[in-house]
């Protein structure tokens, strides 16, 4: 019974003094919710409903943060237009459909138990509704009950329509969020059941001024002219809907317009500033425009298939780059099919680059092409070079990086590595792997 | 071929035409270009080039468009693509289409202007990197759910030797290298190059729209991976 006690001992509290801005009694009240700290001068800023730090919709919350009160003083003054014949219902009903869930709050669960506080909420209410009612004060309730429901309804109909365009609207109503569906259409369910709330309410409040009987002949024409109104309206409604999904449209292309030019910026115009600076050096130059290139064909095509950061062909279009970056000569990569590099195929990768760096620092060719083909029980690397070529049966012993670094690497992996060359013929360097675990 | 070729170049970058045209210089005869679909195909209705050099990514529908527009037209000139575009199934669809080669834009001048020659002898002109779409695109075995009948097996796939030549091609040798290589005429090279080309063009619409969805959808924990 802790909740039920904390909040009368919180409302008496609050009644008692007045005071807003104090939490009261913080002993024993862990189940209360955290209050927020008075804003002192700071301007309110627009309602907003925090549903995590709420019992029901997180309403009171809100307009105690918007008027710079206690959560508690909110409570109180909704309990007490509760009590008063119901109309804070009314006013909490509509304030739930139509205030935005503040975008701190979104997505934060609800507190623990807030539910079964909110329940015995509304079961103290009732209680003291019923219990005012046999001592014989009444405060209109024929009057302001048909209001409830009439607002209720109201909110029920207008709701999608308020939340359509509004991201952060969309996400309250936890409560009919299951057979409700907030995403810009009205569906039907809802509507109906709006609809019947706002006419029950309303023959109750003719039933309650006792011209329900007069009106039954008003009934046909109250039709027609609903009929009326709905023709005349429903153009306008629907257009309102599309507008706010074309806009939503319009919002999210300027979006990745800002996106993509965000990009060319970081990208693109940068290159170009500095190949203006450099004009007067055509390798650096060249090498720059190659590199923007690289990098953005890699951009546009990226998730198109092959060349993905853990492939064999993406980890050889990388090696060509950082290769040629170094050291300017460009390299042509073709690859056939693709697969997830392995140690094997890592090995396999680094002769590879081991390769395209002899071909552009020795070389002399103006370009290298590597190819690649991957099939499913083995991977064949060649880079070929039309430089100056050598005669491989005397590497010179300084050249280690084609004994070591290509030959010894292949082996160590179970693969094999042959270079062919003659001198004015070029080279090429043929690298084959077997794939799966060794032989 | 004795007298210089004719070409009309076609692309929607006007600086790019410019920089072709200057390229090929001496070598061929420009005697056209345009920026539009509708350009190309009037100016190549009107200028009768040997050679059409097409850009595979133009507003409008691009090349395969102009290829199609002046195909219908019977008699046409040949085309040479040319793009910066690596997508494969764009350029796979500029050759099915009727293109005899695709060449990058990076492509030397000189080169270029030999391709030009080759296209309008009527060869096909195969660059290292479209010998690797070509080769993605027939890889692996046949794998057909129903039996294929012969004729189908033959054109749907690439016999060993053209796949060799094909090979050393993405290699980067020269159709006379890979003659020399593999101890055939250069001849022989370009009768593989084309029978490559033309099996590229009449194979199964199934077979190619199949590749390239494993291409869009290839992912690594699938099973086509490294298939």
């Amino acid at each position: 019974m802790g909740p039920p006690l904390a909040w009368w001992h919180h409302l008496a509290m609050a009644s008692l003094e007045l005071t807003p801005g104090q939490p009261r009694g913080e002993e024993g009240h862990a189940s209360l919710p955290p209050v927020a700290p008075p804003r002192g001068r700071t301007p309110p800023g627009p309602l907003r409903r925090y549903p995590d730090r709420g019992l029901l919709g997180g309403v009171c919350p809100g307009l105690a943060e918007h008027f710079g009160t206690d959560v508690a003083l909110a409570r109180l003054v909704m309990a007490i237009l509760v009590a008063v014949g119901g109309i804070g219902v009314a006013v909490y009903a509509l304030a739930w459909a139509l205030i935005p869930v503040a975008p701190e709050s979104e997505g934060l669960p609800r507190r623990p138990g807030a539910w079964r506080e909110a329940v015995v909420i509304v079961v103290a209410v009732a209680a003291v509704i019923v219990s005012l009612r046999a001592a014989g004060v009444r405060f209109g309730e024929e009057i302001v009950w048909p209001l409830v429901l009439g607002a209720c309804g109201m909110a029920l109909v207008w709701r999608p329509t308020v939340s359509a365009g509004d991201r952060t609207a969309r996400q309250g109503w936890h409560s009919l969020r299951t057979y409700v569906r907030p995403g810009g259409r009205v569906d039907a369910p809802r509507l109906l059941i709006g609809v019947l709330l706002v006419a029950f309410a309303s023959a109750s409040l003719l039933h309650a001024f006792g011209v329900l009987r007069s009106l039954g002949t008003a009934i046909g024409a109250v039709a027609i002219i609903a009929t009326m109104l709905g023709l005349l309206f429903g153009p306008w409604v629907l257009r309102l809907g599309r507008s706010l999904a074309s806009e939503r449209a319009a919002r999210i292309r300027e979006q990745e317009r800002a996106e993509l030019g965000a990009h060319l910026h970081d990208s693109v115009l940068q290159t170009l500033a500095l190949i203006q600076k450099r004009a007067g050096d055509p390798r650096e130059v060249a090498g720059l425009a190659r590199r923007q290139e690289r990098e953005l064909r890699h951009w546009l095509l990226e998730g198109a298939g092959n060349g993905g950061p853990d492939t064999v062909a993406g980890a050889l279009e990388r090696a060509a780059a950082e290769v040629e970056e170094l050291h300017g000569v460009p390299i042509e990569v073709v690859t056939v099919g693709d697969g997830r590099l392995d140690p094997r195929l890592e090995a396999v990768v680094q002769a590879a680059r081991e390769a395209m760096t002899n071909a552009a620092k020795f070389a002399g060719s103006d370009r290298v092409d590597l190819y690649a083909e991957v099939e499913p029980e083995r991977v064949d690397v060649f880079v070929r070079d039309r430089g100056v070529g050598f005669d491989p049966r005397t590497i010179p012993s300084d050249r280690r990086g084609v004994r070591d670094s290509i030959i010894a690497r292949m082996e160590r992996h179970h693969g094999c590595a042959s270079v062919t060359s003659m001198p004015g013929e070029g080279t090429e360097v043929e690298l084959t792997m077997g794939r799966g675990a060794p032989v | 071929m004795s007298e210089r070729p004719r070409v009309v170049i076609v692309d929607d970058h006007h600086l790019f035409r410019a920089g072709v045209r200057a390229e090929l210089g001496a070598e061929v005869e420009v005697v056209g270009d345009a920026g539009t679909v509708e350009a190309a195909v009037a100016t190549i209705r009107e200028r009768r080039p040997d050679v059409v050099l097409l850009d595979v990514h133009m507003p409008d529908g691009g090349g395969v468009e102009v290829i199609r527009r002046v195909s219908s037209d019977g008699e046409g000139p040949r085309f040479l693509a040319l793009s910066v575009s690596d997508a494969a199934e764009d350029v796979i669809a500029v050759i099915r289409a009727g293109a005899r080669g695709y060449v990058t834009k990076t492509i030397s001048g000189a080169e270029l202007a030999g391709a030009v020659r080759s296209v309008a002898g009527g060869d096909a002109v195969f660059s290292p990197r479209l010998a690797g779409f070509v080769l993605d695109a027939f890889a692996g075995e046949p794998h057909h759910a129903s039996a294929p009948t012969a004729q189908e097996l033959e054109i749907e796939q690439l016999t060993p030797r053209e796949r060799e030549v094909l090979r050393h091609i993405a290699r980067g040798y020269m159709y006379k290298e890979v003659a020399q290589r593999l101890g055939i005429s250069v001849k022989t090279v370009e009768a593989h190059v084309s029978a490559v080309l033309r099996k590229l063009q009449l194979s199964s619409r199934h077979e190619l729209s199949r590749w390239a969805v494993e291409r869009q959808l290839v992912t690594l924990d699938g099973p086509a991976a490294g298939a």
